[in-house]
């Protein structure tokens, strides 16, 4: 559904909207309010990118 | 002419009280009372008085009337698409799902139970109705007791026949570990799954309980890989304990995962109610859903693959 990354070389444009956040905090916020906006699933691939995914 | 009203009068009786006897609010929290009750029992009273009344319209010769019964006996196998309905247009609103595998099996139940309604009141009507028209008279009297000895027959035999297995008579089932790996989130030594948000990490270390299912032989352990057997058991779950959940967070819907090494399941939930015994008990008396019921051990390869 969305992608929140720390920085965009980890990223490339697709099909889901991309969310750059500045700092782990901000991103973690992002992920946070996207997942009860929309109802989804936050996954932390470990590389510095969460990826929003609806189960 | 008094006979005939005897038979039918203890068939719809016996079968009625079958009906009853069938239908209370158990472990699966439905049906919901008290409208859930009375549209059962509606039809129960139907099937009672159906089976009630099919062995005297022989014996007078309304075969008419007999066809007529036929036909309203059809009626009872759209009880199964009914319940089935209703049950998945509910599922939209349930937190955790029940899974399209209960939900079948509990339609089924409910049309089985219908039917075995039907068998009550037939039998307690042919045995009333044998007992005062052939050799053997012992009068209305002994005619009432004959039939509704024949129906509580019926209904115990059917009781036990149709009787479920709960999830603790094939598996063993004992408290698990919630821990972390990173963000993966176990149960003893089995992957449930990733949580990204730290604040869901947070709740589960802290309220999160863990349950362990260890399958008793390979019957169980086909059971208990089917995906339906296990949603029934986190929609147990999280019906009678509750859970910290609501619309719009996902990570906390209740999972059952296996583990395909040993056959082993775990679940991972965060209830409302944090006591674990209640948690394993609720575990244990989930019913083994029919659909589920694989016997592997059975078949000759079945036994062979088994060693």
């Amino acid at each position: 559904m969305a992608v929140v990354a720390l920085a965009t070389d980890k990223v490339l444009p697709g099909g889901v909207p991309v969310f750059v956040a500045s700092g782990p905090e901000e991103r973690e916020k992002v992920a946070m309010y996207l997942s009860r906006i929309m109802d989804v699933q936050v996954h932390d691939l470990e590389n510095g990118v969460y990826v929003l995914v609806k189960h | 002419m008094t006979s005939v009203w005897v038979a039918v009068g203890i068939g719809f009786v016996l079968g009625t009280v079958a009906r009853l006897a069938m239908l209370r609010t158990d472990f699966r929290q439905y049906p919901s009372y008290p409208h859930g009750y009375v549209s059962h029992l509606a039809l129960g009273l139907i099937a009672a008085f159906t089976g009630a009344v099919v062995v005297p319209a022989l014996i007078l010769e309304e075969f008419t009337a007999v066809t007529f019964l036929v036909l309203v006996a059809q009626q009872f196998r759209e009880i199964r698409g009914l319940e089935r309905k209703t049950l998945e247009r509910m599922e939209e609103t349930e937190l955790v799902r029940r899974g399209a595998g209960y939900i079948e099996d509990i339609a089924k139940v409910f049309e089985a139970r219908n039917y075995l309604t039907i068998l009550t009141a037939l039998a307690a009507s042919s045995v009333a109705l044998f007992f005062q028209r052939s050799a053997w008279d012992l009068g209305p009297v002994g005619a009432l007791a004959a039939g509704t000895a024949a129906g509580l027959g019926i209904v115990l035999i059917g009781k036990r026949a149709l009787d479920r297995q709960p999830l603790g008579r094939i598996a063993v089932v004992r408290e698990g570990q919630v821990h972390f790996k990173e963000t993966l989130l176990y149960v003893d030594d089995i992957l449930i799954m990733e949580i990204g948000l730290a604040e869901g990490r947070d709740a589960y270390e802290r309220y999160g309980r863990g349950v362990v299912i260890e399958p008793k032989d390979d019957n169980a352990r086909a059971t208990l890989a089917n995906f339906g057997q296990r949603q029934a058991i986190a929609h147990d779950v999280s019906a009678i304990l509750g859970v910290r959940k609501d619309v719009g967070t996902p990570e906390f819907t209740p999972l059952v995962r296996l583990d395909l090494d040993s056959g082993r399941a775990a679940l991972a939930v965060v209830p409302i109610e944090p006591d674990i015994e209640p948690l394993l008990a609720v575990v244990r008396r989930v019913p083994v859903i029919e659909g589920a019921r694989t016997r592997p051990l059975a078949t000759r390869p079945g036994r062979q693959a088994a060693d």
